[in-house]
């Protein structure tokens, strides 16, 4: 069976991660299943994990309280979900919730911190990633909200 | 075969008359797609037919007293001289288009424009990125490639919609996903439940593309703030320069050459366009103004 270190090992999102780090934090995660349509938090909840997504898909959605609830994004096997977990107030800005069944590696956000507060590098290396990723998640936004697909064709 | 015979014959004919001049035809069959886009099946309504057409050309569509727009032709499934044009109701002729029965009749000149092309894409990998109604143009490529699969190498369809409802061509994507020489990927900007599919921008479909870059075509059809992030999507994925081909829309009176009015740059987009090497038009892409 595939260890928790093996798993990240195989994730894009730690690539480019030593081995010692990834030991060091192997530590914080454990597997976990979620069914098509089950929560695995809600807005404003405490964003106690940092969800490593293996296969399946995850939706983030907003409610919107006459419609229901509005997905803004899909996110798929070698993605991440949850970067709360590393900015203060650490809670979760939107739904999410498995529209497949889904598999991820759920990393503690309490314990991954104080790993980082241990070893600036780690925690370098888990912030640039972050950054990256949510400056893609961004600039995906501010390309939406121009409505795109809008201005015809 | 027949279907040639037709061709032949269609062919002879529209030689010899004035590319100018409106060819009646008749509705055969109305199609909604969904709310304010409608495919229209054209059927001459005598014995003279256009010329046929090929994948990234258009027709100008008249709708008596109201007015001509140039439309793409969306399906060349049906060899025969019949017509397949899908139509977005955006303003007063479009909209007459829309609200056609069969049995009404248009008037078609045509065909205009370049072509998408398809003989560069030969033994390449391809990427076909639409977005929204930019799926027409596209479906007559995507209908070809299809037709003679083994002269390409790997078919990324990559199709981005603003949100389920505005999906088009139901029946194709259906038969597409179900093709397995065929990677097609969809992607909405917002989705409520019910929707399994991916909610995000075309552009991260690219991610989802099985392709060897160097030795990859892409053609892209959408509005144009999608295809100036849809190339550079492709050129992060390091698709060369000279392999992406795009088609640029502009209002047209006359389709051909004369007027000006689809001017772009130094190009008139009814003659040397509407489908362009992305070298050709780079610089004008960014130019809020043309
Ligand atoms: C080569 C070519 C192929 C085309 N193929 C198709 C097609 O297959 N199906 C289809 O539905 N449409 C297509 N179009 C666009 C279509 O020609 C226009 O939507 C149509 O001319 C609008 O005319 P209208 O009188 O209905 O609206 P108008 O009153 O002229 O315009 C209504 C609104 O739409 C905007 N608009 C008009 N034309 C365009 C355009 N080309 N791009 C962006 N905004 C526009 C106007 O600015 C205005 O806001 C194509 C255009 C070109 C140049
Ligand atoms: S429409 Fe007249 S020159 Fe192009």
């Amino acid at each position: 069976m595939k260890t928790i270190k093996d798993l990240l090992t195989e994730h894009k999102f730690f690539h480019e991660m030593t081995p010692e780090m990834l030991e060091f934090i192997a530590g914080c995660g454990k597997n976990m299943h979620f069914n098509p349509g089950e929560f695995i938090g809600k807005q404003g909840d405490p964003a106690d994990f940092l969800y490593v997504i293996r296969e399946g898909n995850i939706a983030l959605q907003l409610v919107q309280p006459t419609q229901g609830s509005l997905t803004i994004r899909s996110l798929r096997g070698g993605e991440i979900a949850g970067f709360s977990w590393i900015i203060p107030p650490y809670r979760l800005q939107f739904d999410l919730r498995a529209v497949e069944h889904s598999s991820v590696v759920a990393l503690d956000g309490t314990c991954l911190r104080k790993k980082c507060e241990e070893d600036y590098k780690l925690g370098y290396y888990l912030m640039k990633q972050s950054a990256t990723v949510m400056t893609q998640r961004l600039v995906d936004t501010r390309i939406q909200l121009l409505d795109i697909y809008g201005a015809r064709v | 075969m027949a279907q040639e015979s037709d061709h032949a014959e269609v062919n002879r004919q529209s030689l010899q008359r004035d590319i100018w001049l409106p060819l009646l035809y008749t509705v055969k069959e109305k199609k909604t797609e969904n709310r304010g886009i409608v495919t229209l099946t054209l059927a001459p309504s005598a014995e003279e037919a256009i010329e046929p057409m090929e994948p990234g050309q258009f027709n100008m569509l008249y709708a008596f007293g109201i007015g001509e727009i140039p439309i793409s032709i969306s399906s060349l499934w049906n060899l025969q001289s019949t017509l397949v044009h899908t139509i977005q109701d955006v303003g007063a002729v479009s909209k007459a288009f829309c609200d056609l029965s069969t049995g009404d009749q248009v008037g078609v000149r045509g065909p205009y424009g370049t072509r998408w092309p398809l003989n560069k894409a030969k033994n390449k990998d391809v990427i076909i990125l639409a977005g929204g109604v930019g799926m027409v143009p596209l479906r007559p490529l995507i209908e070809r490639i299809l037709n003679d699969r083994s002269r390409y190498g790997k078919l990324n369809v990559l199709f981005g919609a603003r949100s389920p409802e505005n999906i088009i061509f139901h029946q194709d994507i259906i038969s597409w996903q179900a093709d397995p020489t065929l990677n097609f990927q969809i992607t909405v900007d917002h989705a409520y439940s019910n929707w399994r599919g991916h909610v995000g921008v075309v552009t991260y479909l690219i991610e989802e593309a099985n392709f060897d870059p160097e030795n990859t075509i892409a053609f892209i059809c959408g509005p144009e703030i999608m295809m100036r992030y849809a190339v550079h999507a492709c050129l992060d994925a390091n698709v060369p320069t000279d392999h992406i081909f795009l088609s640029i829309e502009r209002n047209m009176k006359c389709a051909t050459g004369f007027c000006g009015h689809c001017q772009y740059g130094p190009f008139f987009v009814c003659k040397d366009g509407a489908v362009f090497s992305y070298p050709q038009v780079k610089i004008y892409l960014n130019i809020a103004e043309l």
